[in-house]
C-alpha cells in the first residue's frame, strides 16, 4: 500500500512538550483534506504532550539559542516550534 | 476641525498596532466610490485582471508617485478625498504620522467569491500571514488605513490580522508557516468602515465564500515628522507613578497603562515579557518620555552600577 506523510506542526507557549499551543500548521500528504492559513481559530490539541497522546511522532523541535549581545531584547518569530509526523497507508 | 485620537486610542494602538472605526464613512459616499470603481456582479466578470485593469483606466483613483504628500494625493471631491477629509480620519492621520505625511503606496484590494475560482477552475486559497514590506527595525512607523465600502461578513473573508504583532522584527512572508495563530481576528465591519494598522502587523487575506466581490482600499503613509505627541498637541499626558508589583486592586479602574500592558494568547511565556518591554519603549517614543516605564520592567533593567 503506498505511505503519505502528514504534517503537523505545533508552536508552544514555553519549550517543552506540556506546554499549551499557542500556533498551528497542518500539511495533509494524503490529499484528504486541503489546509490553508486562517483556517481554524482553535488549536486542534490544547499542548504538545496531547499531539503524542494521539499518536503524532515528534521528529523535529526548535534549539535553544542563546539571544545575540546587543539584541537581547529584539522580538521576531515564534520561538518554540515542534514538527510531528503521521504515516498514512491507503489508496491515494 | 479635525479629531485628533485620545491618550486611550494611542495606547490601544501602541498596544494592538491597530484601530478601528466601525462604519465611520457615510453611505452615500461609500455608493459613491463603488459607482466610480465600476462595481459589478460577479456573473459580469470573466477575469480579474482585466477587472482591476478597467478601475485603473476609468475610476478617478488616481496613480501616485511614492512620496507624494497626502494632501494633494487625490482629485477634488473625489469620494476618497472626501474620506481622507473626513475629520475623524484625519485626526487619526495626524495623532500617528502626522499632517505632512506622504504616500508610500495605495492598492484596491479585490478578493473575488467562490464561484469565480470554480468558473476559471482556480484554486481558492487565502493568503499567507506576513508583514508588510521588508525587515523594518525603525521606531519610526508607517500606517496603513484601510477603507471598507461595503459590509464585510464574516463568510467574505475580511483581512486576518493578529494583535500585538506589529513590533516583532520579521521578514515579510517569512511568518507564512504559522498558518493558524491563536486569538486571530478577522475584520467583520459595516460598509464604511475605516482600519488603521502600524505597518509591523501581521496579516493576510481571507477567502471569500460569499457570493460578492469583497474590496479593500489601502494606502500605506510614511510620517516626514517625528512621531512625538502628535494627537497632543498640548503635552498634557503625565506618566503614572510606579505602583506596587504583583498588589492587586480588585476595584481599580483600568489606566493607560492596563491598555498598554495588555497580553494576547500568542505570546510565549517568555518572549510576552519582551513585547512588553518593546510597547514600553515605543511610548517612551511616542510620548517623548525617555525615562517612563510601566511595570518596573525598564527600570529593572536599566539599574546598571558598573
Amino acid at each position: 500500500m503506498p505511505k503519505r506523510q502528514k504534517v503537523l506542526v505545533l508552536y508552544l507557549k514555553f519549550p517543552s512538550l506540556e506546554a499549551e499551543v499557542i500556533s498551528w500548521a497542518t500539511f495533509d500528504g494524503t490529499g484528504q483534506k486541503l489546509h490553508m492559513t486562517g483556517d481554524s481559530d482553535e488549536p486542534p490539541y490544547p499542548t504538545g504532550l496531547d499531539a503524542l497522546l494521539d499518536g503524532w511522532r515528534l521528529f523535529q523541535s526548535s534549539q535553544a539559542i542563546p539571544e545575540h549581545p546587543g539584541d537581547e531584547f529584539r522580538t521576531s518569530y515564534l520561538k518554540h516550534e515542534f514538527f510531528f509526523e503521521k504515516i498514512e497507508e491507503g489508496d491515494f | 476641525m479635525v479629531q485628533l485620537l485620545s491618550t486611550e486610542q494611542m495606547a490601544e494602538f501602541a498596544n494592538s498596532g491597530c484601530l478601528f472605526f466601525d462604519g465611520l464613512i457615510d453611505n452615500e459616499t461609500n455608493k459613491e466610490f463603488l459607482n466610480d470603481i465600476g462595481h459589478t456582479d460577479i456573473e459580469n466578470v470573466d477575469n480579474m485582471q482585466k477587472y482591476f485593469q478597467n478601475i485603473k483606466a476609468s475610476s478617478s483613483i488616481p496613480r501616485i508617485p511614492a512620496g507624494t504628500p497626502l494632501k494633494n494625493a487625490y482629485p477634488h471631491k473625489s469620494p476618497l478625498e472626501k474620506i481622507f477629509q473626513n475629520e475623524v480620519v484625519a485626526g487619526a492621520i495626524n495623532s500617528l504620522v502626522g499632517s505632512e505625511a506622504v504616500v508610500d503606496h495605495q492598492f484596491l484590494h479585490l478578493t473575488f467569491p467562490t464561484k469565480y475560482f470554480k468558473k476559471t477552475n482556480q484554486r481558492q486559497m487565502s493568503q499567507v500571514n506576513h508583514q508588510d514590506s521588508t525587515i523594518d527595525p525603525r521606531i519610526t512607523f508607517d500606517i496603513q488605513l484601510f477603507y471598507f465600502p461595503t459590509d464585510v461578513t464574516k463568510e467574505m473573508g475580511g483581512t486576518r490580522y493578529h494583535p500585538g504583532t506589529h513590533l516583532r522584527i520579521v521578514n515579510e512572508m517569512g511568518i507564512a508557516k504559522y498558518q493558524n495563530i491563536k486569538g486571530q481576528k478577522n475584520i467583520v465591519c459595516k460598509a464604511g468602515t475605516i482600519g488603521i494598522f502600524h505597518n509591523g502587523l501581521w496579516h493576510g487575506a481571507g477567502v471569500n465564500f460569499s457570493d460578492e466581490i469583497r474590496y479593500m482600499f489601502k494606502v500605506r503613509l510614511q510620517p516626514t515628522e517625528k512621531q512625538e505627541l502628535l494627537w497632543d498637541p498640548e503635552k498634557k499626558y503625565k506618566p503614572l507613578p510606579n505602583k506596587a508589583l504583583y498588589w492587586t486592586d480588585e476595584n481599580q479602574e483600568k489606566t493607560v497603562n492596563d491598555i498598554l500592558m495588555k497580553s494576547y494568547p500568542w505570546q510565549e511565556a517568555d518572549t510576552n515579557r519582551l513585547d512588553k518591554i518593546n510597547t514600553i519603549k515605543f511610548w517612551r517614543m511616542l510620548t517623548g518620555h525617555k525615562n517612563l516605564d510601566i511595570d518596573y520592567w525598564l527600570t529593572r533593567i536599566e539599574n546598571e552600577l558598573y
